[in-house]
């Protein structure tokens, strides 16, 4: 099976979603999302942990080849991005849009582009594809966010300018990994032999382009703004995503390519995510607005995400792995839920809702449950991960596991207060609409997902584990 | 040579057309003329020697990089004289005058390229910059346009007497307008040669980042490409420029004895210089012409960095300059449409161009993304290859500040990207766009976008 398949689904999805007007782009894009869907499922039946490769030459001068590699990590990867998007296509189904063409076109572009990042393992090939996916979310904000046009625009453009400008940074490390080893190929990174000024400089230059897209503290500063403004499509693509295709990035691209590097700033990097675990929920506290309080609560779990790839040990990037994939579905949910409630009450502010359980039974069910996960309940997909994450940073050193863990009590109590202000109180004053079938359809898929891995971990901890061991391999070198 | 002949010829024709009151079938003959003069190229270019052998005083040695650049000549001038009649349209009646001025514009430019002489390469310089003097000057009733020709000429002219004192120098030092001979001799005494070798050396270089609006040389190129008639601006930003960038670098390749450590130096500096002043310029202008001409000075900075590689980055700047140029030409068709019958081309003309022409909009925006170097644009592909080249030269500095001025770039194409989209016009009524304009950018952008995706058509090349 070829698994370049995939990107050909994914761009063909997007020319014809184009192509096929505004009636019924909706509709096809649905299908090829599903198609992608079912054939990475036929790709991670096949191939499992094993792995699979394509190669093609592409530019002669310099050596660049479209080379692509599916192993477990990789898979897992393609997995999140194309379960994800017939869910958040669907999603925002019965939602209206200006030139609906064009918007799920560029939802399946970006799809398209975050998928081949996942699985290229030719490092130019992986910045094109890095690069490319920034277009369409660009272009989501600006012409369907929320808001004044004006502020929509600033903060579509901070966030543009600041990944850019970081990926840029990237791209010089890659060239001098070039210049160095005279190929762009994964395995030649792994094996390049640095000095440790070189190792100290390119794992800057990563980590610039890393910490911008996940975001760690102090690099975060687009992100409130931006997942506010952007429309609930584009944050749950943000989110839900490209923000994990930054800690994919870490523990693919950087670790193992300057292991030196990685140990010396080890500490460094893990204060920094942690200051942005803790900053991120204290000021999820103080945000009215569902949609930056979601952003926060983002902002402190990818901090823990980051924080695992950084511990440098095994388990630690295993958590860090099965975070990815948790806080994925899950803040897709929440972000979701927000949407839901926008919908209906046409606000977003936490001091103005209230009570909506009343008139909305399946849908507090299926917000509480997403809550569940996120503050990571036992059972529930992120606890598995933050519980691997904090054995992990244990190794390191008891004090970065004791002080993530508060990140669990803060996390509990922000979620939880959110949940009080929103959906519990004296009844609403105005109805409020309970889930329509498509609403229930993709929150059910998400908490089955969320809650089915909670349960039964082993087929994911199964398909990466090959991958993080060549990983830490190199890293420990 | 067989080229230059046929180009020469071509506008030639063009002059008889107008003598015998056959101006309706001079774009269709012209375009016809020139898409053959480019099957010609690319024919001799594949089998490796040229139609028409060589003159004894070698006047002009056809090379690999020489038709590749021509050929890149003859594409941007066949889209630029599409645009021709309907840029023209009510200056029907001279129309000969200027499509044979923009036909001489491009020998010139062919035999800057291919010269095997340095007499050959100064007749084709004039001959360019000559024509480009009276095209800049050609709206006669139109204040700005005389200042643009004015301005453009005396500060040319100029330009142009260093170039020829330096060639003066040159032929002093090695006794030869040869090039051949003149890169033989000075390699040989390179130790020996007199001073004015490298004063010549400096002249000529001088002389020609003048052309090529290289920072401190460029302060005629933003009055002049705003005051010069739009179709004008489009041949001056994009075929012009990257001439004098490829002549210079066959002259540097040439008198590559005289590129010592200091000179290297300086042109370090020189492409620093020329990337910040040019896009931090750009940001604040609210003209798009103006904007244009900053941003061609910008990328002038990036093409430039070639010159410290010569040996190995030929195919670089060719790939460079080609990304430039059809962006460029895709960008200019836009403006032409946008700011057709207005006596400004402010940037408030594209506020809500999203919903009055929602198409051209997809094109400019693509135009500028490839200009600010997003990847499956061309444009991407020529800022790496440059960098490429740099870090295999360690010249990392450059590459920084190379990504710094991509994002500063990025701001301001960006901000012209947003204002069409998300500004209100003030009307809003769709604008109509003539087909040759819309057609123009479309194979503009084609082109640029199958560069994007197969780099190899241009990096594969032997030159």
């Amino acid at each position: 099976m070829n698994i370049a398949i995939i990107l050909i689904i994914l761009l063909g999805g997007a020319i014809f979603t184009y192509l096929s007007g505004n009636r019924f782009a909706s509709k096809v894009a649905i299908l090829f999302s599903v198609a992608a869907a079912v054939f990475s499922v036929a790709l991670y039946l096949k191939y499992g942990a094993a792995g699979a490769t394509y190669h093609v030459d592409w530019i002669s001068n310099p050596n660049i080849s479209f080379s692509l590699k599916a192993d477990g990590l990789a898979i897992a990867m393609v997995l999140l991005t194309t379960i994800l998007l017939p869910l958040i296509i669907l999603a925002s189904l019965n939602r209206e849009f200006k030139n609906e063409k064009l918007l799920y076109s560029l939802i399946m572009f970006m799809a398209f582009a975050m998928t081949g990042a996942f699985l290229s393992s030719d490092a130019l090939l992986y910045y094109v594809f890095w690069e490319m996916s920034l277009i369409p979310i660009y272009f989501i904000i600006v012409l369907w966010g929320n808001g004044e046009i004006a502020k929509r625009r600033k903060a579509a453009m901070t966030f543009f300018l600041f990944t850019f400008a970081g990926s840029l940074f990237m791209m010089a490390a890659i060239i001098y990994m070039y210049v160095k080893t005279g190929s762009f190929q994964l395995e030649a990174f792994y094996n390049a032999n640095l000095t440790q000024t070189e190792q100290i400089w390119i794992f800057l230059a990563f980590f610039l382009a890393y910490a911008i897209k996940i975001p760690i503290f102090p690099f975060h500063t687009w992100q409130a703004n931006v997942y506010q403004k952007a429309p609930a499509v584009g944050t749950m693509l943000l989110a839900g995503i490209m923000s994990k295709m930054g800690a994919y990035s870490v523990i693919r691209w950087q670790l193992p390519t300057t292991p030196y590097a990685s140990q010396e700033f080890r500490t460094v990097v893990l204060i920094l995510c942690i200051i942005g675990v803790i900053y991120g929920a204290i000021m999820a506290l103080r945000q009215d607005d569902l949609k930056r309080f979601l952003a926060y609560a983002s902002l402190s779990h990818v901090g823990f995400v980051a924080a695992g790839a950084y511990a440098l040990t095994y388990d630690a990037l295993e958590g860090a792995v099965i975070l990815i994939l948790a806080h994925g579905f899950g803040i897709v949910a929440m972000f979701y839920s927000a949407d839901v409630i926008h919908n209906r009450t046409n606000t977003l502010k936490i001091s103005e809702l209230g009570g909506l359980k009343t008139y909305a039974p399946k849908f507090t069910v299926a917000f509480f449950l997403s809550i569940l996960s996120s503050i990571g309940i036992p059972l529930t997909f992120n606890f598995i991960g933050e519980f691997a994450i904090m054995y992990g940073l244990f190794q390191v050193s008891p004090w970065y596991a004791l002080a993530v863990g508060t990140s669990l009590f803060l996390g509990a109590l922000f979620m939880l207060r959110m949940f009080q202000d929103t959906m519990l109180g004296e009844p609403a004053k105005n109805l409020f609409r309970d889930l329509s079938k498509t609403e229930l359809t993709v929150f059910s898929f998400l908490i089955i997902i969320l809650v089915f891995f909670g349960v039964y971990v082993k087929p994911v901890t199964d398909l990466v584990s090959s991958s993080l061991e060549e990983i830490v391999m190199y890293i420990n070198r | 040579m067989s080229t230059l002949i046929a180009i020469s010829g071509l506008g030639i024709i063009c002059l008889l057309l107008e003598i015998f009151n056959l101006r309706k079938i001079l774009i269709p003959v012209t375009l016809i003329g020139l898409i053959a003069i480019l099957g010609m190229t690319i024919t001799e270019y594949y089998l490796g020697e040229p139609f028409i052998a060589a003159d004894k005083y070698n006047m002009i040695v056809p090379t690999g990089f020489s038709q590749a650049f021509s050929i890149l000549f003859i594409v941007l001038a066949i889209l630029i004289v599409l645009m021709s009649p309907k840029f023209y349209q009510e200056k029907f009646a001279k129309i000969a005058d200027y499509v044979s001025l923009k036909i001489f514009m491009l020998a010139g430019a062919v035999a800057m390229l291919s010269f095997g002489n340095f007499a050959m390469f100064f007749i084709g310089l004039e001959v360019l910059s000559i024509a480009a003097y009276v095209l800049a000057g050609s709206d006669p009733k139109n204040l700005r346009s005389n200042e643009a020709g004015m301005k453009y000429f005396i500060m040319g002219a100029f330009a142009s007497s260093f170039i020829l004192f330096g060639i003066a120098l040159v032929y002093g030092a090695t006794g030869s307008f040869d090039i051949a001979t003149i890169a033989a001799v000075s390699s040989l005494q390179a130790g020996t040669l007199p001073v004015w070798f490298s004063i010549g050396f400096v002249m000529i270089g001088v002389g020609m980042m003048f052309k090529a609006s290289i920072v401190p040389f460029h302060f005629w190129a933003p009055d002049v490409y705003e005051g010069s008639p739009t179709i004008v601006t489009a041949i001056m930003s994009t075929l012009v420029k990257v001439a004098a960038i490829g002549a210079l670098f066959k002259l540097i390749t040439i008198l590559f004895v005289a590129v010592t450590p200091t000179y290297q130096t300086i042109l370090v500096i020189l492409s620093i210089l020329t990337m910040s002043v040019g896009n931090i310029t750009a940001m604040k202008q609210r003209n798009i012409k103006r904007m244009m001409a900053y941003s061609g000075i910008s990328h002038a900075g990036f093409m430039m960095m070639t010159y410290l590689a010569v040996g190995s980055s030929a195919n670089a700047v060719l790939y460079y300059a080609a990304a430039y140029g059809l962006a460029g030409v895709a960008a200019f068709a836009v403006i032409m449409g946008v700011c057709r019958g207005k006596d400004n081309e402010d940037i408030s003309l594209f506020f809500g161009l999203r919903k009055r022409q929602p198409f051209m909009t997809v094109i400019f925006t693509c135009a500028l993304l490839s200009l600010s170097g997003i990847p499956i644009f061309s444009g991407f592909f020529a800022k790496f290859f440059v960098f490429d080249q740099m870090l295999h030269t360690n010249h990392l500095t450059l590459v920084i500040f190379g990504i710094i001025n991509s994002v500063i770039a990025v701001f301001y194409y960006l901000g012209v990207a947003n204002v069409m989209i998300t500004k209100e016009s003030e009307t809003n009524e769709p604008l109509r766009f003539p087909f040759e304009y819309k057609a123009v950018a479309v194979i503009a952008i084609l082109l640029n976008i199958l560069l994007g995706i197969f780099p190899n058509i241009i990096m594969g090349l032997e030159l």
